[in-house]
């Protein structure tokens, strides 16, 4: 049994009496331990079906299951980091990192503590602890809520387009920081974005997406393993390949041949 | 700098305030029974003060309105929270409150002469219905305006009611609900007087209508100014409060 199962799911918006298909008929497995990347365009349905996955807005019809069991509510077995961060400003950085560890009695004020410092300092921010998410940048803001989602051990890390409101240098550090992290904390992570190169240089495998109503195109493997080079060869066949599948290359690009 | 600046546009606008006002009475004959010269109104703050009066009015004026501007405050913010939440049951109690509130606080002062007679409880009760609404209001209207992605955050963390009111809601809603409570000062300021000047035997707003009986126009504007200042104290006194809060909330609205 894989960890995610999407079976026809299937979810239709209903607003002023009109139907709205968001996506339809999307079959897919994931299994534990992989970093897939849902890709495609806006209007693809793609953090929608995150959602759906996430338990925030279930499917209308087919399924999707988690562990064998149906989604119905999110759980904090599978944590969700918005683009937004979705920090608490009125908490420290500490204490943001706190919020999902207070709901479980069992640990002590003090073991609390001493989680949420040990992932503050996986994301390298030992040094703002005590500071308000308004002081800090966007992407240390997006790292207190990596850190915050990490400190309850979920399953799952779901992250809808986290990297997409930060600029291009700070977006590609924290892509190699996800990585990074991936791979020592051993999470699925999946991984909405509509950059191909994000996709391209993060997934094990990217599921395509295509719009109106969303539909699956194609599940692609990438064929790279381990870190890559954004400017290697490989990567830039991978990239040209999915722009391929998008029908986004240009026909007659070779203007000459020697 | 910036503090010292505009301390100096006070002082200068004060100063030419009273001077021109001196200056008039100076060169005109004006009779000063039907309002009286700064020198004038000045000596009567003097005597007040010198026969203890004065503090022993504001000492009784001040303990009616933390009593009825707190309890106004506690109450209206818990309700307030409360219909927030259940925002389906505010709509059957938003008409009645809308209905409630452009009545002026003093309208229903013969009733709340017959129910609690005349003494402190009159004056707090006005009180605390000029602030009641405000309050309410702005505390309904926080709670509508919480942005959806910390409800989302928490039921992913599973935090539910009623932890999600003191640890999410409130916090998240504050900022606008203070809003609320720093307009509800001055109004709850405003009809102190009114409340005092009807209900009371006692108080700043006793001290008006009893200079009035007493054709006293010297002590009457004396007090009247005591009331602005006060006013302009307590306000000062709550954006500094404010300011320290926002500090711990991590700086501004959210």
């Amino acid at each position: 049994m894989s960890l995610i199962e999407a079976e026809k799911a299937e979810k239709i918006f209903h607003q002023n009496g009109k139907e709205f298909t968001a996506f339809t008929d999307i079959s897919l497995k994931i299994e534990k331990g992989e970093f897939i990347c849902l890709l495609g365009p806006s209007g693809c349905g793609k953090s929608t079906l995150l959602n759906a996955m996430a338990g925030f807005d279930p499917v209308t019809s087919g399924s999707i299951k988690i562990d064998g069991k149906e989604v119905k509510e999110p759980s904090v077995k599978y944590v969700t980091i918005f683009q937004n961060y979705g920090l608490l400003p009125w908490r420290t950085v500490q204490k943001n990192v706190e919020l999902g560890l207070e709901q479980n009695q069992k640990l002590s004020k003090q073991e609390r503590q001493e989680i949420a410092e040990k992932y503050i300092e996986l994301v390298g921010l030992s040094n703002f602890r005590k500071h308000h998410p308004k002081q800090l940048s966007g992407g240390m803001q997006q790292r207190v809520s990596i850190a915050r989602a990490l400190a309850v051990d979920p399953e799952i890390v779901f992250m809808d387009e986290p990297f997409g409101a930060l600029d291009a240098i700070t977006r590609m550090k924290l892509q190699d920081d996800i990585l990074k992290i991936s791979r020592t904390e051993k999470k699925t992570i999946i991984f909405v974005t509509h950059d191909i190169e994000e996709a391209v240089y993060l997934a094990d495998r990217i599921v395509i997406l295509t719009p109106n109503p969303g539909k699956l195109k194609c599940v692609y493997e990438v064929p790279l393993k381990g870190y890559r080079e954004r400017t290697s060869g490989d990567f830039l066949q991978v990239r040209d390949k999915i722009f391929e599948l998008f029908n986004m290359k240009p026909e007659n690009k070779i203007e000459y041949v020697i | 700098m910036k503090k010292l600046n505009s301390l100096k546009h006070v002082v200068v606008s004060f100063a030419v305030l009273i001077l021109l006002w001196q200056l008039l009475f100076s060169v005109s004959h004006f009779n000063e029974a039907l309002f009286p010269s700064p020198l004038k109104a000045f000596r009567a703050l003097i005597e007040m003060i010198g026969d203890g009066s004065l503090f022993r009015h504001i000492g009784t004026s001040m303990y009616r309105f933390a009593a009825g501007y707190i309890s106004a405050i506690v109450i209206a913010v818990l309700l307030g929270l409360l219909l927030g939440w259940f925002s389906k049951a505010f709509q059957y109690i938003n008409p009645i409150v809308q209905l409630l509130r452009p009545i002026s606080p003093t309208a229903w002062m013969p009733f709340i002469v017959l129910w609690f007679g005349i003494g402190d409880i009159p004056a707090i009760v006005i009180i605390f219905i000029a602030g009641f609404f405000p309050v309410l209001l702005s505390t309904v209207a926080a709670v509508g305006n919480i942005d959806p992605i910390y409800f989302k955050v928490s039921k992913n963390f599973g935090i539910r009611q009623p932890e999600l009111m003191w640890k999410i809601i409130f916090p998240a809603a504050f900022p606008q609900i203070a809003n609320g409570i720093h307009l509800a000062l001055g109004t709850s300021w405003i009809f102190l007087v009114a409340g005092e000047m009807v209900g009371a035997q006692s108080g700043l707003g006793y001290l008006i209508i009893d200079a009035r009986n007493n054709l006293r126009t010297d002590i009457l504007l004396a007090t009247i100014v005591v009331i602005g200042l006060i006013g302009l104290l307590l306000d000062g006194l709550l954006k500094i409060l404010e300011k320290q809060i926002m500090k711990a909330w991590g700086g501004g609205t959210a």
